[in-house]
């Protein structure tokens, strides 16, 4: 407690002396806008939602929204697909399921998901109520539902409440997301927003924006896919 | 000399001469340039973003204890125990102190600026400790047992070909030199890492206070896992860390990866709030968060600096900086290397023995102008070589600036040095380059520009007698009493005394 007090003193200290606002830095020194005492006010044009103004543009609707999710998603080398009804899903994963080679499948109990892992015809490990990390590891695909969909970077919002906990989006070398398409929301200030709005104090704990497949640049600045987490992400919307 | 002057003189004199460094860094940076400027062209406005942000920060830190208090009784209040530490020692007991605790063998890292301030690998280590950094570049310098060369990119300056040898001798893997086979070699010996360490320890980028929370910016994953499998999660954060609101990383999240990495948003920004709550499926057991000051609340103290706590470690005033793309981020013997190491080491580590730093500068303010929170980085070094001269005077630069000052004030000076000047240099070639040269501390790697011919106001005169019918361009308009009366200068930076005008003047502000 004594460490905490004896910082605590020393911020309040220094911040006696008020400092000179950012961009206020070439006005005369005597000016009212160097002078006045900081504002224990909220600085103007940062309210929730305020930001969009200055963030990439959105379109609205869910087609411009699927577009523009579209879009990032070929940058981030994100698969997305917007479905017609979710056995389309079973489809879609069939396919990867084959190609891939995929033996054990991992996931979460949950409306969107529980019918879609099992409809794979393999082994499932689920989640929620703990597992074997161990086991996990071994898992060649984990398939979670997710909290929101953010057109403007193409980003997936997970929870450790909406996705199975922390591990299964990430530990399997490739992550499915299903989704619905009210799900899919323009930018992050929204996001945020509905994030506050559906959990109010009682936040996960864990909240992830996950924007593409796991990458790392670290050799050369050389893109590759699959460093630690999944090398391949796929959305499915519908 | 301080030692540390004399280590970063001696390495920037080797690595600035060294073409393969060079170009290695040229390559990486160009790539980094053109993706960034395409990302920031996305935004409606970047310039507005980068106003708000500085603004947002600016409330943060100068309301620093209210928001830490908000954000700690937050975070608590969801069964995380949360650490103070004054200093680094007390920051490394502390951690070594809970792995004790729970009687840790094997400990997981994502990268984190923090502890290697601290140097928590080595107090691991000594501890007894099996410590393994799985952020891919961070593993990589760890494995050649040296300090990260950039704070976003640690191994910038190695190629394929010698990681693939590091592999070869310490890993006996190393199938072949391609990025994606030494990534996959690494990433097999990280995975089980994950899943056998006890404890994961990770930095972070903000901690909001609103909601009590961590965010951690990552692109691979590691830390995602670090904070998932391991029963213990510590995270080491700055107190300058924090951020008001949930909502303000709508803002600087997508700025951290635009000015940090040229992405729109990093792979993985990830909130931490606590343990693993009831009815969760995994995570820590318990979770830590230790608050580090380490002299931050020194350089909190000086208002007219403060602002370099805004910093959100982004790594864009290192890109631009035409000294650190020359030197290398080794060259700097400081955690944090290029114009924001440079200004905030002398508060973390003394002034006097970090003076070479800001010296260690152009001025040319382009880290100012990438900053995304508007961090007044140039005119801090300026002002850091001030205070460190008028501590402690050096008596032959005010002798040549006394000197200097009565040559450019006395025109009969003035006009006889540029006329031995003029001749002197026709015998410059004889010395040039060579040792006997006066000017060798600028020509051994230089060329000499050359004086010319005329002065301007010999010319000037000779003009104006040649064209005076054409009125308006030539001397006789110059007003009366103007003669001869360029700026005076009184002493080397006249400025010291109005800061206001002199050097906070012709900024990048708008």
């Amino acid at each position: 407690m004594s460490e905490r007090n004896a910082i605590l003193a020393r911020i309040r200290e220094a911040l006696r002396v008020s400092a000179t606002r950012p961009g206020a830095h070439a006005a005369p020194p005597t000016s009212r806008a160097a002078a006045a005492p900081v504002s224990r006010d909220r600085p103007a044009g940062s309210s929730a939602g305020g930001f969009a103004r200055w963030l990439p543009r959105v379109g609205a609707g869910f087609d411009e929204l699927a577009a523009a999710f579209a879009a990032a998603s070929k940058e981030l080398r994100t698969d997305f697909h917007v479905l017609e009804h979710d056995a389309g899903a079973d489809t879609l994963l069939g396919a990867l399921r084959d190609a891939q080679g995929w033996q054990r499948v991992a996931s979460h109990r949950d409306p969107l998901t529980t019918r879609v892992a099992e409809s794979l015809g393999l082994p499932v490990l689920w989640t929620e109520d703990g597992y074997d990390p161990l086991e996990l590891e071994r898992c060649d695909v984990g398939i979670t539902a997710c909290d929101l969909l953010v057109a403007q970077t193409g980003s997936v919002l997970v929870t450790s409440a909406s996705a199975g906990g922390r591990a299964l989006s990430v530990l399997p070398p490739h992550h499915v997301v299903l989704a619905r398409r009210e799900q899919l929301v323009p930018d992050l200030p929204e996001g945020l927003r509905r994030l506050q709005a559906k959990y109010g104090e009682q936040y996960p704990s864990m909240i992830s924006f996950i924007t593409g497949p796991s990458r790392t640049g670290d050799i050369e600045r050389i893109l590759v896919l699959g460093a630690h987490g999944p090398k391949h992400l796929t959305v499915l919307v519908w | 000399m301080t030692a540390p002057a004399t280590q970063f003189k001696a390495a920037a004199k080797t690595l600035a001469a060294d073409l393969r460094h060079r170009s290695l860094i040229q390559t990486a940076l160009g790539k980094y340039e053109v993706k960034r400027d395409e990302m920031k062209a996305r935004f409606q406005d970047w310039e507005g973003a980068r106003q708000v942000a500085a603004d947002i920060k600016f409330e943060a830190i100068n309301h620093l204890d209210r928001y830490l208090e908000q954000f700690v009784a937050r975070i608590e209040a969801r069964g995380t125990k949360v650490h103070w530490a004054s200093t680094a020692e007390q920051a490394r007991q502390i951690i070594v102190g809970i792995c004790r605790d729970r009687q840790a063998r094997r400990i997981v890292k994502s990268k984190a600026m923090t502890a290697e301030e601290i140097h928590l690998n080595q107090a691991l280590e000594q501890a007894g400790f099996k410590v393994v950094e799985s952020d891919l570049g961070e593993f990589i310098v760890q494995l050649r047992d040296e300090a990260p060369y950039h704070i976003v990119f640690p191994a910038m300056h190695l190629t394929r070909g010698e990681i693939k040898d590091l592999f070869d001798r310490k890993l006996g893997d190393a199938p072949s030199d391609n990025p994606e086979v030494l990534t996959m070699v690494a990433s097999r010996v990280l995975r089980q890492e994950y899943v056998a360490a006890d404890v994961g320890i990770t930095g972070a980028n903000f901690a909001v206070a609103e909601t009590g929370m961590i965010s951690v910016t990552e692109n691979e994953g590691n830390a995602r896992l670090t904070a998932a499998l391991p029963k213990t999660m510590i995270t080491l954060v700055g107190i300058e860390k924090i951020v008001p609101t949930l909502a303000d990383l709508a803002l600087f999240l997508p700025m951290l990866a635009t000015a940090g990495a040229g992405q729109l948003l990093s792979g993985y920004n990830t909130l931490y709030g606590g343990p693993r709550q009831p009815g969760e499926a995994d995570g820590p057991e318990a979770f830590h968060v230790v608050l580090l000051d380490n002299q931050r609340t020194a350089l909190l103290a000086d208002a007219e600096q403060r602002d370099a706590l805004h910093c959100i470690r982004c790594g864009a005033c290192l890109n631009v900086c035409p000294i650190f793309r020359n030197v290398g981020g080794q060259t700097y013997g400081t955690t944090y290397p290029g114009p924001i190491g440079s200004v905030i080491t002398p508060h973390l580590r003394g002034l006097q023995e970090w003076k070479h730093l800001p010296f260690a500068s152009s001025l040319c303010g382009a880290c100012s102008e990438v900053c995304p929170v508007k961090i007044d980085l140039h005119h801090h070094l300026l002002q850091h070589r001030r205070t460190a001269r008028a501590a402690k005077p050096v008596w032959w630069e005010k002798l040549a600036f006394r000197g200097f000052a009565l040559l450019v004030n006395t025109p009969w000076l003035w006009r006889l040095s540029l006329a031995v000047g003029r001749v002197g240099q026709r015998f410059h070639g004889l010395v040039k380059g060579t040792k006997l040269d006066p000017a060798y501390v600028w020509t051994q790697s230089r060329e000499a520009p050359a004086l010319a011919g005329q002065s301007f106001k010999a010319w000037w005169r000779e003009r104006g007698r040649g064209t005076t019918d054409h009125g308006g361009t030539g001397p006789r308009d110059r007003r009366p009493g103007t003669r001869d009366q360029g700026p005076r200068v009184t002493s080397h930076e006249s400025s010291r005394n109005d800061p206001g005008v002199a050097t906070k003047g012709g900024t990048a502000h708008e």
